[in-house]
């Protein structure tokens, strides 16, 4: 019953107090870490946006770049300066040595001829381009930029073409430019292992090589960016993994950027930083787990013994007042046996006064008589015995400091139980050293002492069996031993530990106390001793006890 | 050592008062009987006791007070108490107040009669001291 009380208390103290530590630790743990995780996607989010914005600048400047130089060439040369080969030709040498990106650069008048040409393909000349779209288009719209195409040149390439005019001509200043040169402008866009970057044009067809998003010319992986207005930013799923994808509108071209970024990557650190909180959140949760453990456990162990001593301390002023009326009512008894004693022996003691003064042989019952008398004179002897015995026990007195001779206390405590020993066939053996030194003791503590194991003894045996007492003086310790030893059942070990413990008892229920042997553990802790106890099952148990001479 | 002393047994248990004066008086000492702490008093008027052997628990006035009653009128007088009871303290109240020792009832005659030699030696001593 106790034992599942104090385990509802330690149970009820133990979540309290786990309730008072955890809750706000993970409400605190999950506050933070989701405030963190939503400022960190945001600012991923904003990160991406930045990159893209920077790269879409980087484009744009480029093509504002080629773009001026064209039309500044085309607006301050006559048709006429620029059909000079020669002269075309040191100009896009000047051009080329300030940018590699140019292919070559053509004249072409208002019937789509070549008025000059300069590059690698001379052939070109003979082309007519009156048909051509980006043609119409420059003409009419005076700047053209063109989407990348493999064309004559069987390689990846695209052309500005700005319009001039010379008087009412109007002609046309044409350059190709290797799209090498937008494809690693837009690769510095790819981010980590998993990121890419690429161009896409009105109809979603790829103008630049992506890494993984597609081939040059198809359509690329992911969401149709073609006909955004404004620079967005948004989270895509690819064979099942998220992803971002950042798309800005370049402002020279009808090209879009598109950039696309593992999120993973980018959350690492927050992920990692996840990971490290976690532990460090679980450590703290261990820690606080482990010790609330110990904290209540040693409480609830203080708490035990604080009631178990009251409880013992309860039990024996009962005890004590339980004694002090047995005490009194056999004090009583014996009084009133003693009177009646004292006449008895006095009357035999006066026939054999008597007898005495017979003649030898008068009476052939003389002898008889004697007999008879001396019986009596045993009997009363042995009743008075009985009665001072009672008086010794009933006597609760203060501990004093007396004279005590071990083995004259034992004899009269095993005579005490004889009657009981004999009447269950157990044999009490006493060996004694003789000449053991006079204890400076409590004789009738020390008898309380010896007449609880002495029972325990008796009722572990129950019937036949047998009980051994040594005494013997150690010399280099100066303490007498006493050894009780008993061929009973034995303590199993489990219970070793407790029986000196108030209320531990093995006893039926009504039978035994529990205080048999923690009164003896404090009478002989109380006169400075210490009692040892060895148990075997089914051999039985021994219990030794040590008391200082001083 | 003479055997002339006078001894008083005082016990208001007449069958052992009796008896022991007969046992007593049966070995050649002058003994007495007295039923009650008020007759011992009055006989000690009459004639000087040695040693009193004085039963504690009587009724009406009990041995302790008849103690005190003959240590004042006969301040010399070895006084033996004699009870069936083992209360501790009035053997201890008696020896404060000048008892010779304390016995316990049933008594060995033999033993008794060693505890009055005892008392009427000290008595001896004592009276040698103040003479």
């Amino acid at each position: 019953m106790a034992e599942i009380y104090y385990r509802k208390l330690w149970i009820k103290i133990i979540s309290v107090t786990l309730g008072f530590s955890l809750i706000p630790l993970v409400a605190l743990g999950v506050t933070i870490y989701y405030q963190f995780s939503v400022s960190y996607s945001d600012k991923v989010y904003e990160n991406l946006r930045t990159l893209t914005e920077n790269r879409r600048s980087s484009l744009d400047l480029f093509f504002e770049e080629r773009i001026s130089q064209l039309v500044t060439i085309a607006h301050t040369h006559t048709l006429k300066q620029l059909s000079d080969e020669a002269y075309l030709d040191k100009l896009f040498y000047t051009m080329q040595t300030r940018s590699r990106s140019y292919i070559d650069i053509g004249v072409i008048d208002i019937e789509g001829r070549h008025r000059a040409y300069i590059g690698p393909y001379p052939e070109l000349k003979e082309v007519n381009y009156r048909r051509e779209d980006w043609f119409q288009a420059a003409l009419s719209s005076g700047v053209y930029i063109s989407d990348v195409f493999l064309g004559y040149r069987r390689f990846p390439h695209f052309i500005i073409a700005v319009m001039s005019r010379s008087g009412d001509q109007p002609w046309i200043l044409r350059a190709t430019i290797n799209s090498d040169i937008i494809d690693n402008i837009v690769r510095a866009a790819m981010i980590g292992k998993n990121g890419d970057a690429f161009l896409i044009n009105k109809k979603n067809i790829l103008q630049t090589s992506p890494r993984f998003s597609g081939e040059i010319f198809g359509n690329p992986e992911g969401p149709d960016f073609s006909r955004i207005v404004e620079a967005q930013v948004t989270a895509y799923k690819i064979n099942g993994k998220s992803y971002l994808f950042a798309a800005t509108q370049l402002v020279n071209t009808n090209w879009i950027l598109v950039v696309k970024e593992d999120p993973r990557e980018q959350l690492t650190p927050l992920l990692r930083a996840r990971t490290i909180a976690f532990f460090l959140f679980l450590g703290g949760i261990l820690l606080i787990v482990i010790g609330a453990y110990f904290t209540t456990r040693s409480m609830m162990r203080e708490l035990i013994r604080v009631d178990r001593e009251r409880a013992a301390g309860e039990e024996m002023v009962i005890q004590s007042s339980k004694m002090a009326a047995l005490g009194k009512m056999a004090a009583g008894i014996a009084h009133e046996i003693n009177n009646p004693l004292a006449v008895i022996g006095e009357k035999a003691g006066w026939i054999k006064d008597l007898l005495a003064d017979e003649n030898a042989g008068s009476t052939e019952n003389l002898k008889e008589i004697e007999e008879a008398v001396e019986k009596i004179e045993r009997h009363v002897d042995r009743a008075k015995k009985v009665t001072h015995r009672l008086l010794g026990f009933a006597r609760r007195m203060e501990p004093i400091l007396e004279q005590v001779d071990i083995n004259r206390t034992l004899r009269e405590t095993v005579e005490f139980l004889e009657n009981e020993s004999r009447f269950r066939n157990i044999r009490i053996h006493i060996q004694s050293q003789p000449d053991l030194p006079v204890l400076q003791s409590d004789s009738s503590q020390l008898q309380q002492v010896f007449l609880n194991i002495l029972n325990n003894a008796i009722d572990a045996i129950g019937k036949n069996g047998e009980i051994r007492i040594r005494t013997s003086y150690l010399p280099a310790s100066n303490e007498i031993m006493i050894e009780i030893a008993d061929n009973g059942p034995g303590i199993p070990k489990e219970n070793l530990g407790k029986i000196f413990d108030p209320f531990f008892t093995t006893k039926e229920v009504g039978k035994g106390t529990g205080l048999g042997l923690s009164i003896v553990y404090s009478i002989i802790e109380k006169l400075g001793g210490r009692i040892l106890v060895a148990s075997e099952v089914g051999q039985g148990t021994t219990f030794t006890i040590y008391l200082p001479v001083r | 050592m003479a055997e002339d002393y006078t001894i008083l047994i005082v016990d208001d248990e007449e069958d052992f008062r009796e008896t022991l004066v007969k046992r007593l008086q049966k070995r050649n000492l002058k003994a007495f009987g007295a039923e009650s702490g008020p007759k011992a008093l009055k006989l000690m008027e009459a004639m000087t006791f040695d040693v009193v052997v004085l039963d504690v628990k009587m009724p009406g006035m009990d041995g302790i007070d008849t103690l005190k009653e003959m240590k004042k009128k006969s301040p010399r007088t070895e006084i033996i108490l004699l009870t069936g009871h083992a209360s501790l303290e009035s053997g201890i109240q008696g020896m404060e107040l000048g008892a010779f020792d304390y016995l316990m009832k049933p008594v060995n005659l033999d033993d008794l009669i060693e505890k009055i030699r005892q008392a009427y030696e000290r008595k001896l001593v004592q009276e040698q001291e103040k003479s």
